[in-house]
């Protein structure tokens, strides 16, 4: 195998390839990235037995072959080599090397046989359709901040992707939780999707497909069966495992009957959470909100480290109220809110809250309160 | 060379008898009223407080331990002249001391006796670390003039008042540090009074084998024998650097205490770490309903000693021990700290549930780690389980009943398996 490659299209090969492999390992041909060259493109292809993920390079190549490396090391070398470099990779049979050279650097990396790299077995998707990368992007990153990581209940380790019934039309629609806050993202089914079976999009899946959606313009790939889930560019397949558990009923966890409203600028409340709840010592730091009549009122009381306030002016006009919420899940959904203010809707402060982005119901949060 | 007799408590230069009582009891040593740190270690304190409150026993060998299945806690001299030791199975140490009284331990007669004994410990010195209910380190340093007479005699008027006013006896261990003064208690025991001073500290410790050290077990004491490692001669034959390499974290204190050097403080406020409570079962069990009942007593016995002191804890353990004596440990770190038996119980039930361990087993265990204070502990609800709140209200009104009308006013069913 011999080709040469520009350095900027192999370094994002590889730096995706070594991103995908587990760091520690005990299987050694996991830690590898499989390198193939064929025609005019070379194909980078990594895994950790759950995850698999490909990217497709065009190179110029001056021998077919196939063989694996370090994804780690290729990847730290590439990284380090100056831009525009154009870099020749080559292995002849007999050394078992894999030769990189870009100007007077050279280096040579130990391979593994390419017969060892396991080959994520091919599933028959039930669904396959088209989303622009704005969409997913959207779906996931407001969602994924409540992904659990709690290995008892392992099914909340991920994003629940699947189709919902909206208000006269379907919707494609993202849910994750840890038992403490609640994320609820909508947006119109892509059509295909109608039949798309709910998976559990895993943590490290959802990490990983985010590298696909950065280009608004793309339109994305998506393959859904019952145990995968594919995402696929022109240049990228991102092949997973699903979590294989059920989801629970999250609809009763959203509460519908919350009346108190309050609205608030969600720039200015998360600075001020952020402000108040510098004080706590505490690993969760508690926060109080005081509601009366258009006035907010912040306040962290650590009886060991010392004790702040903040007023603030909101929209109120309700009975009077006093609630506790963990300060990290304030500040986490306050910052999904970027285009109006954030809507609150309070029972008791026992009760779970709701909070919407104005009165926007596409996404919604939904956090449990705190004993203050 | 310095001189005290322990009996009369004259202090006097040289001699192997007191030249006031003429007691043979004395302790004489190059340094013995230059050293400050001190050991105190109860003789067989269980037994001894069984012997005290029953003089019948006096004469009789007794061993303090549970039941035909459980094992030894403590042993009096006189059992122990057969052969029987601490944590040797009942079973055998009745093979070899037939005639052997054996008893339940009362954990209250000993914790008021420890306390009595504490009592006396703090009119020495505010710097009393205690290690369990019967040993406790001592730092005497500066003491001297408070008490116009050095620590080794203030040492030997705690033991003889132990003694006279208690009933009780023990042996102490004065050195420089508390590596030194815990092996220094041990020498010769009972009612001892041992010294080791700087001196010979290196030449002490040259022949003794290395699991002398406190911490190191069997799997540790392999690796040193793995290195040649079996005597602190051997161990100061290593270098700093060497040690650290091999043994890790370990590897640098090995080096100091190779060299008798430990520096560790005494400390008076040694945080609780943990809180767990175990049982031996009568016969080993294998069967999941009465290993439930089981979890749920002892959840419920850590978690009253959790709220009774005011603690929360955010790690779960589950302890089991295999029929062969192989310990398992298991371990959760939970969301939030927590003081409640319910999800102390329902955390150690899954621990339990997902070791796929079947047993049988003879030992279980419930432990609660990584401690904060209670205002910090169970706050947040769950959206997934609602009845999460319900059954914590439920708890906190069991408490309140019990604290009316007794603990066993209102009882779960499962603690009745």
């Amino acid at each position: 195998m011999k080709f040469s490659i520009e350095r900027a299209a192999l370094l994002k090969a590889v730096a995706q390839a070594q991103s995908v492999v587990e760091r520690r390992n005990t299987i050694p041909i996991l830690a590898n990235v499989l390198i193939e060259a064929e025609g005019d493109t070379v194909h980078f292809r990594a895994t950790d037995l759950d995850i698999e993920v490909v990217d497709r390079a065009p190179a110029h190549v001056e021998r077919a072959g196939a063989t694996t490396v370090s994804a780690v090391t290729l990847n730290e070398i590439v990284r380090k080599l100056p831009d525009g470099a154009l870099v020749t990779l080559s292995e002849s049979g007999a050394s078992g090397r894999l030769v990189i050279e870009a100007g007077r650097s050279n280096f040579a990396l130990a391979t593994l046989p390419k017969e060892d790299f396991p080959v994520m077995a091919s599933s028959d998707y039930a669904s396959n359709f088209s989303a622009p990368a704005p969409v997913l992007r959207r779906l996931f990153d407001k969602s994924k901040f409540a992904i659990s990581t709690e290995e008892t209940r392992y099914y909340l380790n991920g994003v629940y992707m699947h189709v919902a019934e909206g208000d006269g039309a379907a919707l494609l629609r993202c849910v994750a939780t840890d038992g403490h806050r609640l994320a609820r993202i909508d947006a119109d089914l892509p059509s295909g999707a109608e039949g798309m079976p709910g998976v559990i999009v895993p943590r490290k899946t959802v990490g990983e497909l985010r590298k696909l959606l950065d280009d608004d313009d793309m339109q994305i790939a998506v393959s859904v069966s019952e145990t995968k889930v594919r995402f696929a560019t022109p240049d990228i397949t991102l092949t997973s495992k699903v979590i294989d558990g059920t989801f629970p009923d999250y609809s009763k966890v959203i509460p519908i009957a919350n009346k108190r409203r309050m609205e608030v600028d969600a720039a200015e409340f998360a600075r001020a959470v952020d402000r108040v709840a510098t004080v706590s010592s505490e690993r969760s730091r508690a926060v109080k909100l005081s509601l009366d009549q258009d006035r907010l009122v912040l306040s962290v009381n650590a009886p060991d480290s010392g004790a702040a306030e903040e007023e603030l002016a909101v929209s109120y006009n309700d009975e009077r109220l006093e609630i506790g919420f963990n300060a990290k899940y304030l500040l986490e959904i306050a910052s999904q809110v970027d285009r109006e203010n954030a809507v609150f809707l309070f029972n008791a402060s026992g009760d779970p809250t709701l909070m919407r982005e104005g009165n926007d119901p596409t996404a919604v949060y939904v956090v449990m309160p705190m004993r203050v | 060379m310095p001189a005290l007799c322990r009996d009369c408590l004259t202090t006097f230069d040289a001699g192997t008898r007191c030249p006031a009582c003429r007691s043979p009891r004395v302790t004489s040593h190059p340094e013995l009223f230059d050293l400050s740190i001190a050991h105190m270690d109860c003789d067989a304190f269980y037994a001894s407080v069984e012997k005290r409150d029953n003089p019948a026993l006096r004469d009789k060998p007794v061993i303090i331990g549970g039941g035909r299945r459980g094992v030894v806690s403590t042993a009096c001299y006189i059992a122990r002249i057969k052969g029987v030791r601490s944590a040797m199975p009942m079973f055998q140490a009745l093979k070899l001391c037939p005639e052997a009284v054996v008893i339940r331990p009362r954990m209250e007669a000993y914790v008021e006796a420890s306390r009595a004994v504490r009592a006396l410990m703090d009119e020495l010195t505010p710097v009393v670390e205690p290690l369990s209910l019967d040993e406790a380190f001592l730092d005497l340093t500066g003491t001297a003039r408070l008490h116009q007479a050095p620590p080794a005699v203030m040492l030997a008027r705690l033991v003889k008042r132990m003694q006279d006013e208690l009933g009780l006896s023990g042996s102490i261990g004065l050195s420089h540090n508390k590596f030194l003064a815990k092996l220094a208690s041990d020498l010769d025991k009972p009612r001892g009074f041992s010294v080791i001073g700087a001196a010979e500290t290196v030449a002490f410790l040259a022949p003794r084998p290395v699991r002398l050290i406190w911490g190191i077990g069997p799997a540790a004491q392999e690796a040193l024998e793995a290195a040649g490692i079996r005597t602190f001669a051997d161990l100061s034959r290593w270098d700093k650097d060497a040690l650290a390499q091999r043994f890790g974290q370990m590897g640098e204190r090995l080096w100091h205490l190779a060299r008798g050097q430990d520096a560790r403080r005494v400390s008076a406020h040694t945080p609780v770490k943990g809180i767990s409570n175990e049982t031996t079962f009568h016969d080993d069990t294998a069967d999941p309903d009465i290993l439930d009942g089981h979890i749920w007593r002892l959840a419920e016995q850590v978690s009253g000693r959790a709220k009774a002191t005011g603690k929360a804890g955010r790690v779960v353990t589950l302890k089991l021990r295999r029929a062969d004596f192989r310990i398992l440990t298991r371990r959760l770190s939970l969301h939030q700290p927590t003081q409640l038996a319910e999800t102390i119980y329902r955390t150690a039930r899954a621990l339990y549930d997902q070791s796929g361990l079947t047993g049988p087993f003879r030992l279980l265990g419930v432990g609660l780690s990584d401690l904060v204070p209670a205002t910090e502990a169970d706050r947040e609800g769950d959206l997934l389980d609602p009845g999460a709140t319900r059954r914590a209200a439920a708890e906190r009104a069991t408490d309140a009943i019990r604290q009316k009308f007794g603990k066993d006013a209102i009882v779960k069913g499962r603690a009745l398996r």
